[in-house]
C-alpha cells in the first residue's frame, strides 16, 4: 500500500513538473516549444482524413445532402420598388387616387414566409452549422457510423479529449486564474510607479497565456503594426468571453464592464488593484452619462492602457457582425478596430448564454479539439467631420466585417432577448405608403 | 445534447410529409431543424409568439396575417405537419407537376392554392368574401398612419369596383382569381427552396 501511495505521489510530481516545465515557463516568457503546433498539425491531418472518409461514404449512399451550403432557401433580395413594380406591370396605373393592387400582398407574403424559413437574426444566436463533421458530437451532424476505422478514431478522440486534454486544461486554467488573483493582488501592494505598471502588464499577459494554453488556443495575429496604443479604444466583434483571453495574449487592455459576483467578482477585484480597469455597478451602468464620463477620463490619460470594448453588447455566433451600440463611439479618441474570426472546425467558440452557463461553456471548450482564431488589427480610425456617432459606428463595423469575412448586419444584437421596436415596422409601412400615393409629401395634402 | 433534429423525426413521418407536401427528404429534415430552433417552448409545436420572435417577420406589415395562416382553425399551436403544409404553398411549381394526372388532386403549391393563401390574408372573418371593411383593415396594416382615411377609402372602393362583377360590393374568390389572372402568381408566390 505504501508503495502505491509513493508511486502515485511520484506520478503527480512528474505531472506537475511537466506542466511547469513545458507549459508554465514558456507561457511566462512568451515562447513556444512547438508542442501545440505539432498537435495542430496532427489534428488537421486527422480531420482532413475524416472529412474525406465521410464524403466518400456519402457519395456511395447518395442519401445525404450535397453539402455545399447549409441554406434552406435562396432568398430574393429585390427592393420593394422593383418587386411591386413587377407585380403591377400587368395593370395600368390609375390616373387618380393612389396605386394599389390586390397582388401587392404577394411581396409581403413572400418576404414573410422567407423570414420564417430562414432569417438574418435568430440564426446568429445559435451555433453555426458546419459543412462537415469534425468528430465532435455537439455539432449539427450527430455521430454517424461510417466505418470501423473512423469510429475507432472517434473513440480515440474522446479518450484524448476527456482523459488527457481536459484534466490538463483544467489544471492550467486553475493555475492561471489563481496566479492572476495572487499576482495582481501582490502587484497592487506596490506604490504607483513605472515598475508597477510594467509588472502588472507582465502578470496579466502571463496569466492570459497560461489560460490560452488551457484552451489550446492557436492564435494568429495579423498586421501587428496596427496594435491598439495607449489612450485609445479597441473595439472588436464579440463571440464569447474567451475573446478577452485571445486579445490579451498579445498585450494588455483596460476592461470595461459590469461588476460580477462569484468567481468572476474575485478575479475582477484582484485585477483592479494593479491596473485601472473600469468596472461599473449594475445601477451605475444605467446612467449613460456617468459611464461616458468615466471612460472619457480614462481615454484622456495617455499613460493608461487602451480600453477594450465589444460594442455589439452580446455574443454572436461568429458568422456576422451586428449593430454597434453608439455609446463607445461618443467618447472620442482614436478607435482601433480588431476583427476576430474563430475556425469552427476545431470547436464552436460561440457562447450561447441563454442555453449554457459559464462553467458548462468552459468545460465544453476544454473538451473541444482546440480554439483556432485569427485576429486582425485594423488601422486606427477617427470620427470624420460631419459624421455622427451612429455613422461612425457603422463605418467601423463594416471595416471589421469586411476584414473578418463576416456578414455585416444592421440588426441590433439586443434582439436576442428583446422584441423588435415598432419603429422598424412603421418605416416599412411608410415606404409602402409612398409607393401607393406617390411622393411622401402628397400623402397629407390629398 | 447530442439529440439533434433529424434523429427525432421518424422515417414514416418524413415519408408522409413528403407525399403530402412534395418537399424532398433533405428539405424536410432541414426545415425540421428550423422548426425546432423556433420552438422555444420545446414542446413540438409553435405558438404565435414563437413566430413573432423572428424580427424580420415582426416588422413585416402583414406579419400578423401571415402568422395567422399557420393557424387555420384559430388554434393556438401548430405542429410540424401543419407548419410544412402551409410552407408547401410556396414551393415553386415544377415542370413535371404541371402535366400531372389531374385525378391525383390539387397539389398545395398550385396556382389556385397560392391565390387562396393570398385571398385569406384579406378575408379576415373567413366568410370567403372580401368586404370593403376587411380590405380597409388590411390596407391600414400595410400603410400604417401614413395615408388618410378618406384616401384609403377611395382606394378600397376603386379596388372593389374593379374586381366586383356581381354587384355585391365585395370580392369573392372567383372574382379575386379573375382580377389577378395576368399576374405571374406562380413565380411571385414561390420561394426557391434548395434541394
Amino acid at each position: 500500500m505504501e508503495e502505491f501511495w509513493a508511486g502515485a505521489l511520484w506520478a503527480l510530481r512528474i505531472w506537475l513538473y511537466l506542466i511547469v516545465g513545458l507549459i508554465m515557463i514558456p507561457a511566462m516568457f512568451g515562447f513556444s516549444l512547438g508542442i501545440s503546433e505539432t498537435y495542430m498539425r496532427v489534428l488537421m491531418k486527422t480531420l482532413e482524413w475524416a472529412t474525406l472518409k465521410i464524403q466518400k461514404a456519402n457519395t456511395e449512399e447518395k442519401t445525404l445532402k450535397p453539402s455545399a451550403s447549409n441554406g434552406v432557401i435562396q432568398r430574393e433580395y429585390g427592393s420593394m420598388e422593383k418587386e411591386l413594380g413587377e407585380l403591377r406591370r400587368s395593370r395600368p396605373k390609375p390616373p387618380v387616387g393612389g396605386d394599389f393592387t390586390l397582388s401587392d400582398c404577394f411581396y409581403f407574403t413572400r418576404k414573410g414566409i422567407e423570414s420564417i424559413v430562414e432569417d438574418e437574426v435568430t440564426q446568429r444566436f445559435t451555433s453555426e452549422e458546419l459543412v462537415s463533421w469534425n468528430l465532435l458530437t455537439r455539432t449539427n451532424n450527430d455521430f454517424q457510423y461510417i466505418s470501423l476505422r473512423l469510429t475507432l478514431v472517434y473513440g480515440l478522440g474522446i479518450f484524448v479529449r476527456y482523459c488527457i486534454l481536459a484534466p490538463l486544461r483544467i489544471t492550467l486554467a486553475c493555475i492561471g486564474l489563481t496566479w492572476l488573483v495572487i499576482g495582481t493582488s501582490a502587484v497592487g501592494l506596490l506604490p504607483n510607479s513605472r515598475v508597477k505598471s510594467w509588472l502588472s502588464e507582465w502578470v496579466h499577459v502571463m496569466c492570459y497565456r497560461i489560460c490560452a494554453r488551457g484552451l489550446s488556443a492557436a492564435i494568429r495575429y495579423h498586421n501587428r503594426e496596427n496594435k491598439p496604443k495607449k489612450g485609445g479604444i479597441c473595439v472588436a466583434n464579440h463571440t464569447s468571453p474567451i475573446d478577452i483571453v485571445i486579445l490579451c495574449n498579445d498585450g494588455c487592455y483596460a476592461m470595461v464592464g459590469q461588476v460580477h459576483g462569484g468567481l468572476m467578482g474575485v478575479v475582477q477585484r484582484a485585477m483592479v488593484r494593479s491596473c485601472p480597469h473600469v468596472w461599473f455597478e449594475r445601477s451605475e451602468m444605467k446612467d449613460r452619462h456617468l459611464v461616458t464620463n468615466r471612460l472619457k477620463d480614462h481615454v484622456s490619460d495617455k499613460t493608461k492602457l487602451p480600453i477594450l470594448i465589444f460594442p455589439e453588447g452580446t455574443c454572436i455566433n461568429n458568422t456576422s457582425v451586428m449593430m454597434f451600440k453608439k455609446g463607445s463611439f461618443e467618447i472620442g479618441g482614436t478607435i482601433y478596430p480588431v476583427a476576430m474570426k474563430y475556425d469552427p472546425k476545431f470547436g464552436d467558440a460561440f457562447w450561447n448564454s441563454s442555453k449554457h452557463s459559464m462553467v458548462s461553456y468552459l468545460l465544453r471548450m476544454m473538451t473541444s479539439w482546440a480554439i483556432v482564431c485569427n485576429v486582425w488589427y485594423l488601422p486606427a480610425m477617427h470620427q470624420q467631420e460631419g459624421e455622427d456617432a451612429v455613422q461612425f459606428a457603422n463605418r467601423v463595423k463594416s471595416a471589421i466585417a469586411h476584414q473578418g469575412g463576416l456578414v455585416d448586419l444592421q440588426w441590433d444584437g439586443g434582439l436576442k432577448r428583446a422584441k423588435v421596436k415598432n419603429t422598424f415596422k412603421e418605416w416599412e409601412q411608410k415606404k409602402y405608403s409612398s409607393m401607393v400615393v406617390g411622393d411622401d409629401s402628397s400623402s397629407n395634402s390629398d | 445534447m447530442g439529440s439533434r433534429a433529424s434523429t427525432l423525426l421518424r422515417e414514416e413521418e418524413i415519408e408522409e410529409i413528403k407525399k403530402e407536401t412534395g418537399f424532398s427528404h433533405s428539405q424536410i429534415t432541414r426545415l425540421y431543424s428550423r422548426f425546432t430552433s423556433l420552438d422555444k417552448g420545446e414542446n413540438g409545436t409553435l405558438s404565435r409568439e414563437d413566430f413573432q420572435r423572428i424580427p424580420e417577420l415582426a416588422i413585416n406589415p402583414l406579419g400578423d396575417r401571415i402568422i395567422n395562416a399557420f393557424f387555420p382553425e384559430s388554434e393556438d399551436q401548430v405542429n410540424f405537419r401543419g407548419f410544412m403544409r402551409t410552407l408547401a404553398h410556396f414551393r415553386p411549381i415544377e415542370d413535371n407537376e404541371k402535366n400531372k394526372n389531374p385525378t391525383a388532386g390539387e397539389p398545395l403549391n398550385s396556382r389556385t392554392n397560392k391565390l387562396l393563401f393570398a385571398f385569406r390574408l384579406y378575408d379576415l372573418d373567413r366568410d370567403d368574401k372580401i368586404s370593403r371593411d376587411e380590405l380597409l383593415q388590411v390596407l391600414r396594416m400595410m400603410v400604417g398612419v401614413n395615408i388618410s382615411d378618406e384616401q384609403l377609402g377611395s382606394i378600397a372602393d376603386r379596388t372593389i369596383q374593379e374586381a366586383d362583377t356581381n354587384g355585391d360590393n365585395s370580392i369573392s374568390f372567383n372574382e379575386f382569381i379573375k382580377v389577378l389572372e395576368k399576374v405571374d402568381v406562380e413565380q411571385k408566390m414561390s420561394i426557391r427552396f434548395l434541394h
